[in-house]
């Protein structure tokens, strides 16, 4: 299990170098210079902008730049914005917030589709099914831009005015706990949709399986033989979902950050994109692209707990 | 007061004269997409105490429907069984709630199935799965358990139970994990086992084992056994009586020897030349010619006319009851004689 655990994570420095690569690439290209932007709407005397431009090394080739950056990464240094700010001073505190906002968004999500969609498979082929699979359809559909809005709308205005209910902040992080229940319910909107049907699909199938009936037929109450024998098994690819969602929520913040006015690293991402603060961005992107590995690499070995047949060397 | 099921149970030991388990008249039909599939129409058949029943007959005949219809395992919707009765000593299982039932289950009437990889979850370790006996049927520790689960494993013959009892089902060999599946289905000493087809997914040696495995069991512990097959060469040497299936019909009930010597259904005698024999080497092996019935379009009157060699114009119109040849013989055929007296001593 150990020497899988490192292989796995020698295997992921080339997808790290790699993602790193293109992003650096990418901001590299981006028109306008970062120095003139600097000076916001006046023009930047020439001489200073020519030696800011040595002092960031913005001269050197690209490789040279990239092979500056990414060795200081390894070191844990992810380098100064153009107005002199540690990188990874910037991102310490809002990688919190967005790890805050992520984690309620996973667990609103494990709760939520895990319910559902356990309550859709015990009612199979009723009302009830046939009223989550469709809600599921429905929150599939709508973009993320539109729930946001819709609830801040309805949470964060109309229940004030009309009932006096001021319990759902919906900007900003200034309620603690609370401040993250909205912004992560709609980060977490489509993601709930699909483990819903996700677990519904799992535990259907599984409640056909062999092993099923013969618990049946062992005598076991219905309760523990679902919740038991099928639960335990259906609970493999849900669990696998979950792990890998971490990842593809905490880059979703992006959006869900921007409505809900919630400094974390999605806003600053955006705003960094915005403002060619290139280490920053190509900061953002590698942390992100580490949390990704991580959660699959978690992901991977939960499956070989949850399934024995699963084993690592 | 909480109600124990047990309060409605039947009486351990049984009940006088009454056969351990009798299956009357049963009827199982499922609701499909393509319409009522008659799986089973009026099967009979009797199991006493250390009596060992073989069920046979073609893919699709219903013993396993039969079967589960017994243990009380069918998912209802889709089927119904709109017709007969289970009695087990004396009391019918199908009037059972199902709490009772449960009662039953697992304890008193037990199953092994076809495909033990399958039938044993993959997630839990045999030891794990066994004990789950004790512990929810008898409030067993987890220790205590375990400990009973080695002592069964021990008895089924599995090697080194003791330090295999924490492996899981993958972890062993087909027959092994068979044998696991038998431990379990004998852990709270049933006084019926239903075998379906426990040796089919073996390879001939293992089946052979099985086979020994199981008959020394029943031996042992007296207990009733019906054995699913369609393996003629296999129910020879354990089987007391024989009852044959065709289109969720009993056709043939009969002592096992007196069916390999004379069998008085035309299917049997079709099945029986079927086997393939040494002293007939190199000969063609005999088919019963045509398919098996379709159970959403029963045939007519008797539901082997179209394939049978014997048929009359009668066969084609009346369904044949189940005649009684003598007391531990019927067959379901108007001609029940000609087909006798057409086999050789
Ligand atoms: N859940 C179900 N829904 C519809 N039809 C079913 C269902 N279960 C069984 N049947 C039908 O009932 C018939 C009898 O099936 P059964 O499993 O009892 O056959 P069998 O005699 O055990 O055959 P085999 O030797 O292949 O195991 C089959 O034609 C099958 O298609
Ligand atoms: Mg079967």
């Amino acid at each position: 299990m150990g020497r899988y655990i490192i292989r796995r994570l020698i295997q992921a420095i080339p997808v790290l170098l790699g993602s790193t690569l293109l992003i650096f690439a990418t901001v590299f290209v981006l028109p306008g210079d970062p120095i003139a932007a600097l000076a916001g709407e006046k023009r930047a005397d020439p001489t200073i902008v020519a030696i800011l431009r040595e002092q960031y090394h913005l001269n050197d080739p690209f490789f040279v730049q990239y092979w500056n950056y990414i060795s200081g990464v390894f070191q844990g240094n992810f380098g100064r914005t153009f107005a002199n700010v540690e990188v990874s001073e910037i991102m310490a505190g809002k990688f919190q917030v967005t790890l805050n906002l992520a984690m309620t968004a996973l667990i609103l999500e494990a709760i939520i589709g895990v319910g559902l969609g356990l309550w859709a498979a015990l009612r199979r082929g009723k009302a009830t099914d046939s009223a989550i699979l469709a809600s599921t359809l429905v929150l599939i559909s709508i973009p993320t831009l539109v729930t946001g809005f819709v609830l801040q709308l309805i949470l964060g205005v109309q229940l004030k005015q009309s009932f006096g209910i001021d319990f759902f902040p919906v900007a900003g992080i200034s309620e603690g706990w609370r401040s993250y229940l909205v912004p992560g319910f709609v980060l977490a909107g489509t993601s709930i949709a699909y483990l819903t049907r996700l677990t519904r699909t799992s535990l259907v199938e599984t409640l056909r399986a062999d092993f099923v009936r013969t618990a049946v037929a062992k005598g076991m109450s219905r309760r523990r033989v679902v919740g038991r024998h099928a639960l335990r098994n259906a609970l493999i690819p849900m669990v696998t979902y979950l792990g890998a969602d971490l990842g593809t929520l905490m880059g979703g913040a992006v959006i869900t950050e921007s409505i809900f006015n919630i400094p974390g690293i999605g806003q600053e991402l955006f705003r960094s994109v915005y403002e060619r603060q290139q280490p920053v961005v190509v900061g953002i992107v590698t942390i992100l692209v580490l949390v990704y590995i991580l959660a699959n690499l978690i992901v991977d070995l939960l499956y070989a707990v949850l399934d024995p047949r699963i084993r690592y060397e | 007061m909480k109600k124990t099921a047990t309060d409605v149970l039947p009486a351990e030991g049984g009940l006088g004269n009454d056969p351990l388990l009798s299956v009357e008249d049963l009827h199982v039909e499922f609701a499909t997409r393509a319409g009522l599939v008659k799986a089973v129409n009026g099967v009979s058949y009797t199991l006493s105490a250390g009596e060992t029943l073989a069920v046979l007959g073609e893919s699709g005949s219903g013993k396993s429907v039969t079967a589960q219809a017994i243990m009380g395992i069918l998912d209802m919707p889709p089927a119904r069984i709109p017709k007969g009765a289970i009695r087990f000593q004396g009391t019918d299982l199908l009037k059972l709630s199902e709490e009772a039932r449960t009662q039953i289950r697992g304890r008193r009437i037990a199953m092994i199935f076809q495909d033990a990889l399958s039938a044993l979850n993959p997630v839990f370790t045999v030891g794990w799965q066994i004990g789950e006996m004790f512990r929810v049927h008898q409030g067993m520790s987890k220790r205590d358990a375990e400990k009973k689960a080695v002592e069964l494993m021990d008895r089924v013959r599995i090697p080194a139970a003791k330090q295999r009892v924490h492996d899981f089902p993958h972890q062993f060999s087909g027959g092994m994990r068979q044998r696991i599946m038998i431990a379990m289905s004998i852990a709270l000493d049933p006084e019926v086992l239903i075998a379906d087809e426990p040796t089919t997914a073996l390879d001939v040696t293992v089946q052979a084992q099985i086979m020994e495995l199981l008959a020394e069991l029943q031996r042992e512990s007296n207990m009733g056994l019906i054995l699913i097959t369609h393996d003629l060469g296999v129910v020879a040497d354990v089987a007391d009586k024989i009852a044959v299936m065709y289109g969720g019909r009993i056709v043939e009930n009969a002592p096992v020897h007196d069916i390999y010597r004379r069998p008085a259904h035309p299917y049997t005698k079709g099945l029986l030349e079927s086997i393939p024999r040494v002293d007939l080497k190199g000969q063609d092996l005999y088919a019963i010619k045509g398919l098996p019935p379709n159970l959403l379009d029963m045939p007519t009157g008797c539901a082997f006319h179209p394939r049978c060699p014997y048929r009359q114009d009668n066969c084609v119109t009346s369904v044949p009851e189940l005649y009684e040849i003598d007391p531990n013989r019927s067959s379901a055929c108007h001609y029940w004689r000609e087909v006798l007296d057409g086999t050789d001593e």
